[in-house]
């Protein structure tokens, strides 16, 4: 068997198994039926409707010739786990370190995934969203965001 | 006159100090977003939803109102001027706007595109309060029955809407779906898929998802493709006011997008996306002879899609006011932002909040009126914009939506969720799974099920129920209608050539 269209395939399967999942998460909870629906019982017809819907796709992907294969082409792996990991370091940081420390540091982060890296690009970037996102929030809005890591305010 | 009267009310409302700095601030940050590429108002509401607990109602809803048909403006300075659509319903703008700039007539293009956006917003506005008040009599006749089938009728209309394939897009609505499914059931009150984290009880925000999947999944997406180089056409701008023969040329286009756009508007699924395409289709059949021909520089093709896109934000209004059923996704964030400030939305909002519902609707005119002035006269500052690096641009933007986040709930358990999301946003990207259905299906899916077990529970467990009342019949057959029609081979094909102008 040959894939025809590589894109539809992966979309199919991804559907088939997350369809299935969840149909098969929702026999924990109770069916009911139709007259008195339970919390399990539009979580699992929606399961099973995704899994044949992706059960379709998949089909279509073994079986419709599509041009050049439909290719996924090449990853971005750098922007995306530099990106995706500076996202959640933050999650993590920010109520420990604070803004002051956690900003200067996600956007070193987030910087490097992009093609060009300056220092000096890189730290009027820092100065200046740091200082305007503590004008903007912490000073304007007035949120409840640490601003100095909690082992100096103690 | 009670439209006069009501609109007295909208007036007096949207004209105090505080809205009216709020509908400014609203304009200037749409027009902002709409200029830069790769940042678009879903995104930017989401990031503000946070920021509205401290705000009033009213001005919270006329600022994010104002983000919306704000962007539109903005979206085509970028599309005639770079060639990139700063906004995704200028992609058609960029066809022949940019073709108009490198013949140097880049006034012109802006000049029709503002002034034909101008119109369209004056008139959807009007159209917002003439049709507002039926509907909501209508609405008051629903049942639970009625309220699903209409649903599933928005969910059709979004996917036959959609762009690429349609299955495809019927399994993101889906998928959507069964996100909105990890929550607390709200009849039985069993938490479901929460795996025991105690955040995943409430529910996942559909800020996390609206931030991972279009803000960091679109960064991750540009950041993947080399940079490309960008003719920018600055200094070019002069001559702002277009000759007799644009205005002549220009003038019926204006309104055979305006009409297009107040229609697409309002059904489910549409918007400014659908509109603008659907008008540029529109221009290029009716316009036989054009004194430019399309796709070299014909103002039509730059008045009509930019009417219709910013006619399609208008009217798009008037499902979320009147039934609280959002037809897109940034109404649907307008819905959440109506029930962090405790107003459920629904056709009750205009009676229970007249203040609120006639002062949003005058400040869109009033916002459509600061926007022609941002945009035309004003124009220079949005065009220093375009000059600035994209490696500038995306740590702010990561900052921002990092930031909006974390103070959703003051947890970092929501940016872990958006991390995720934002992989899960550029798996979309590369399968080509169109990420804007499952963010709809998300929303709608808790109304979904609990519309859907109530009408069940009514009528005794019978599905019948919803072929038997007419209303729900009516709105299921047109559903059914909908998906035999893009079936159709002639219509099929038509489809998606429709959507392949933009390549």
């Amino acid at each position: 068997m040959k894939i025809k269209s590589q894109r539809d395939f992966w979309s199919g399967l991804m559907f088939l198994v997350v369809g299935v999942v969840f149909a098969w998460g929702a026999t924990e909870y109770s069916f009911g039926n139709s007259a008195r629906p339970g919390p399990g019982y539009f979580p699992f017809g929606l399961g099973i409707l995704l899994a044949l819907l992706g059960g379709l796709v998949l089909f279509k992907a073994l079986t419709l010739e599509s041009e050049g294969g439909d290719p996924i082409g090449d990853i971005a792996w750098r922007p995306l786990l530099i990106i995706a990991g500076a996202v959640a370091f933050f999650g993590f940081a920010l109520p420990r370190l604070g803004l002051a420390c956690t900003l200067p540091i996600l956007i070193t982060l987030s910087a490097l995934a992009g093609d060009e890296f300056h220092w000096r690009d890189v730290l009027i970037s820092s100065v200046v969203l740091t200082v305007g996102s503590w004008a903007l929030f912490i000073l304007g809005l007035k949120l409840t965001i640490p601003l100095w890591p909690i082992y100096i305010t103690g | 006159m009670d439209l006069l009267n009501n609109l007295g009310i909208g007036f007096h409302t949207a004209l105090t100090l505080q809205n009216l700095l709020y509908a400014f601030f609203g304009a200037v940050l749409g027009t902002l977003i709409g200029v830069l590429p790769g940042l678009g108002p879903v995104a930017t509401i989401a990031m503000l939803l946070p920021s509205i607990y401290t705000l009033d109602a009213t001005p919270a809803l006329i600022m994010l109102a104002g983000i919306y048909y704000g962007a539109q403006y903005g979206g085509s300075t970028t599309a005639i001027l770079i060639n990139v659509p700063g906004e995704s319903s200028s992609v058609v703008t960029a066809i022949d706007g940019y073709q108009m700039a490198r013949r140097g007539r880049a006034g012109a293009a802006l000049a029709a595109a503002g002034l034909g956006s101008f119109f369209a917003g004056c008139v959807g506005t009007i159209i917002i309060a003439a049709f507002a008040p039926p509907l909501t009599e209508l609405a008051f006749k629903f049942g639970s029955a009625e309220y699903f089938s209409l649903m599933v009728l928005g969910l059709v209309g979004a996917v036959v809407l959609a762009s690429g394939s349609l299955i495809k897009a019927i399994a993101m609505i889906v998928l959507g779906l069964l996100l909105g499914q990890v929550n607390t059931d709200v009849i039985t009150g069993t938490a479901r898929f929460s795996f025991d984290i105690p955040e995943l009880t409430d529910g996942i925000g559909f800020v996390v998802i609206a931030m991972g999947v279009f803000g960091f999944g679109e960064i991750i997406a540009n950041l993947g493709q080399p940079e490309e180089h960008r003719e920018v056409f600055t200094k070019e701008v002069k001559g702002l006011w277009p000759t007799k023969e644009d205005f002549k040329e220009a003038w019926p286009s204006v309104l055979r997008g305006t009409a297009l756009g107040s229609i697409l508007g309002v059904l489910p699924g549409g918007g400014a996306l659908l509109a603008s395409f659907a008008s540029y289709t529109l221009e290029k059949k009716v316009v036989r002879n054009p004194r430019v021909p399309f796709g070299k520089g014909a103002i039509q093709g730059v008045a009509g899609p930019e009417s219709a896109n910013n006619a399609g934000a208008q009217t798009s209004f008037i499902p979320m006011l009147t039934l609280g059923i959002p037809p897109n996704a940034v109404m649907a964030l307008m819905v959440g932002a109506m029930t962090i400030k405790g107003i459920q939305p629904g056709p009750q909002v205009m009676t229970s909040n007249p203040e609120l519902f006639w002062g949003l609707i005058a400040s869109m005119w009033i916002g459509n009126l600061m926007l022609i002035v941002l945009n035309l006269p004003l124009i220079g500052i949005w065009i220093k914009l375009l000059t600035v690096p994209y490696r500038f641009l995306f740590p702010a933007i990561v900052v921002f939506c990092c930031i909006g986040t974390y103070s959703l709930n003051n947890n970092s358990f929501d940016v872990y969720l958006t991390a995720a999301f934002a992989l899960l946003g550029y798996v979309f990207y590369k399968l080509s799974c169109e990420p804007a259905p499952l963010l709809l299906g998300f929303i709608l899916g808790p109304m979904m099920e609990e519309n859907l077990r109530r009408a069940l529970l009514l009528a005794r467990g019978d599905w019948m129920t919803f072929l038997n009342r007419p209303l729900s019949a009516g709105l299921l057959i047109a559903a059914a209608l909908m998906i035999v029609v893009v079936m159709l081979p002639s219509i099929k094909n038509k489809r998606e050539e429709a959507f392949k102008e933009e390549g």
